[in-house]
């Protein structure tokens, strides 16, 4: 049997390691945090400039063109065009597409541009015969930039300025 | 490109750090629990603590494996709360003479290697897309399986268990996961459809009819388990799951007060119509009314989960001193009163803290991954987490009624367990995939070219182009 000064230090002790638990998760999540903007693409920070000058000469900043238009360059719809508002678009050959492609190798629900900032993204929504970005299939979703073809079965899109 | 922008750090030694400190906390409890009674070293002490630390580790090292950059905070969360959760029980068993911890240690086991089977096996979470449908057919028999005649069970007034012959089972637990993949891959695919349908009123847009339907499914669901399997918490969490995944999807603040308008009808008729429902919402407004309190069923258990919090007061009467197994069911309802009463307001708020830390790293997840349908399915799993949570506590310290949800991973109960382990084991393989550094994309110049060197390089790229697009149904295969 443990004397009574000896139960009360261990039940404080106990409570004071709970809390040493949650300071050093919390400490370790302050770190954590920063690793979201290391893994950041595109400008490097004023403070990553000033550490490493290399940085700003590598990266000339890219010609800020905003997308007006949608313009479809082949396949059945060729010479369409359509304006961009600030809503998302479907493309695909289900009815409620935005943009309805009359094409076989289209899926219902194909794909998807979505604005964000000043630039749109391209969506792949898990069709079968997949969408291109230039010439690489997407994995995921992209920033498109005006010019840049987008192919969906044999269809061919590209922002236009 | 500099240092920089290089690929980030898996963390897991952090990770095993926290790990460590974690088994400390649940080892360290599970010592005092018997210190009063002469019994903090005996068999059972062993048994429980040389059982958590191995299967800590055993995940700890198939994160290395599997999931490199899954996050490094959940799983030593997890297991200091499943340490505390198994010393209290443990605690009770003492004062009771049950044998609940042995099977709480059990579950512990069998669900956490369910969740390396399933972090082995899975890999990404992005396949699960391929199954919204058969989650939703999942659910649904999931959910009518403990109607059955024959295989269901009757407990404590709720038909929610089935018998499995060794075990009784909650499948409800189960199904709170397949429901929010087939949320989260149908919200996915037609979000935009449900976004931008609709007329508008002042400054709501309206849904559609048609768009409604899924939302009145839910709805009927949670009825129908509130009628039939008489479980006010799980129909509580299902809508409440769903009405936060639709938010999360569309961000339109009309869907929250359809929702709320629907809870509020529902809860209106069910208290009108359902005994079960009125002896509750009875039991926690007029709980210190004699007459309410002595009644069979009625608010002797809260209102003893009240006391214990009381007599617990600001620091608790410390663990094993206390008399925490005078409040029924104090090991699985009300183990939030039974650690209030020996941990007191600074125990209970570290428990609860790390509830939120949880919490706010799942949704860190979703935040940080790049698919719709992985946000989605770790922003509505965190929410099932957290709804579980203010849903006990909430009703333990009489701030809503109280209904018969576990607390995830401190209550004992053998479904909810693994359910909720198996929940980790998604948002551990989703934050693995948010971390992951991105695979250089084909519009290079927005995208820092990044060396890619060795056994990681080649396994990202190799995983990006094999899960790619091949992660949904294949309505359409038609080639002239």
């Amino acid at each position: 049997m443990l004397s009574d000064l000896a139960v009360t230090a261990l039940r404080f002790g106990f409570l004071i390691l709970l809390w040493i638990l949650i300071i050093s998760i919390v400490s370790a999540l302050r770190r954590d945090l920063m690793i979201g903007q290391k893994v950041k693409t595109g400008q490097p920070s004023a403070r990553e400039v000033r550490k490493n000058p290399e940085l700003a000469a590598q990266q000339p900043s890219p010609p800020k063109v905003q997308a007006h238009r949608l313009s479809v360059i082949e396949g059945p719809l060729a010479g369409s065009e359509l304006p961009l508002a600030a809503s998302p678009i479907l493309l695909g050959r289900a009815q409620e597409a935005t943009l309805v492609l009359e094409d076989d190798y289209a899926s219902g629900r194909h794909a998807r541009l979505f604005p964000q900032g000043s630039r749109w993204f391209i969506e792949d929504l898990g069709s079968t015969n997949g969408t291109f970005l230039g010439d690489t299939q997407l994995t995921r979703a992209l920033p498109v930039e005006p010019g840049v073809p987008i192919r969906i079965g044999k269809t061919v899109i590209e922002l236009r300025p | 490109m500099s240092e920089l922008q290089t690929a980030p750090k898996s963390r897991r030694n952090t990770e095993l750090l926290l790990l460590l400190l974690a088994l400390v906390v649940g080892v360290g409890a599970n010592m005092l629990v018997g210190l009063d009674q002469d019994r903090a070293f005996d068999q059972d002490f062993f048994a429980q603590s040389i059982t958590l630390a191995a299967v800590a580790l055993a995940v700890h090292v198939v994160l290395r494996l599997r999931a490199k950059y899954a996050d490094p905070v959940i799983l030593p969360i997890v297991i200091a709360l499943n340490g505390i959760g198994l010393a209290m029980i443990h605690r009770l068993d003492i004062a009771t003479g049950d044998a609940a911890a042995a099977r709480q240690l059990m579950w512990t086991g069998l669900a956490i290697a369910a969740m390396i089977a399933l972090i082995w096996l899975l890999r990404d979470h992005r396949v699960l897309r391929r199954f919204t449908y058969i989650s939703l057919i999942v659910s649904a028999v999931l959910l009518m399986l403990p109607l059955l005649p024959g295989v269901g069970v009757e407990l404590n007034g709720a038909r929610i268990w089935v018998n499995l012959g060794f075990a009784t089972f909650q499948p409800g637990e189960i199904a709170k996961i397949t429901l929010a993949i087939f949320f989260a891959g149908y919200l996915s695919t037609n979000r935009d459809l449900i976004l931008l349908a609709g007329k508008k009123v002042g400054p709501l847009q309206l849904p559609r009819w048609r768009d409604l339907g899924p939302m009145v499914v839910a709805w009927l669901v949670s009825i129908g388990v509130l009628i039939f399997q008489r479980d006010l918490g799980s129909s509580i969490l299902f809508f409440g799951l769903f009405m936060v995944m639709i938010y999360v999807a569309t961000s339109r603040i009309s869907w929250i007060l359809i929702g709320l308008l629907m809870i509020v009808f529902g809860g209106f008729v069910a208290f009108k119509l359902f005994p079960h429902v009125t002896a509750r919402i009875d039991g926690w407004i007029n709980a210190f009314d004699p007459e309410v309190y002595n009644r069979i069923g009625g608010s002797h258990q809260i209102v003893q989960g009240l006391f214990g919090l009381a007599s617990g007061g600001l620091t608790g009467t410390g663990l094993g001193q206390g008399r925490p197994d005078i409040v029924t069911f104090a090991n699985s309802d009300m183990i939030i009163a039974a650690l209030g009463e020996e941990l007191g307001l600074v125990g209970l708020s570290a428990i609860v803290l790390l509830y939120v830390l949880l919490v706010t790293r799942g949704v860190r997840a979703a935040l940080g991954t790049r698919d719709s349908f992985g946000k989605l399915l770790a922003t509505g799993l965190s929410f099932t987490l957290a709804l579980q949570c203010f849903v006990v506590i909430g009703g333990v310290t009489r701030l809503i009624p109280l209904t018969g949800l576990t607390t995830p991973f401190l209550a004992a109960g053998g479904s909810s367990l693994l359910a909720n382990w198996l929940i980790i084991g998604l948002l551990l393989l989703i934050s693995d995939a948010a971390r992951r550094p991105a695979v250089p994309g084909p519009s290079g110049a927005s995208h820092a070219p990044r060396p890619v060197s060795g056994v990681r390089g080649r396994s990202t790229t190799g995983r990006a182009r094999t899960d790619g697009n091949r992660t949904h149904n294949t309505r359409e295969v038609k080639q002239p």
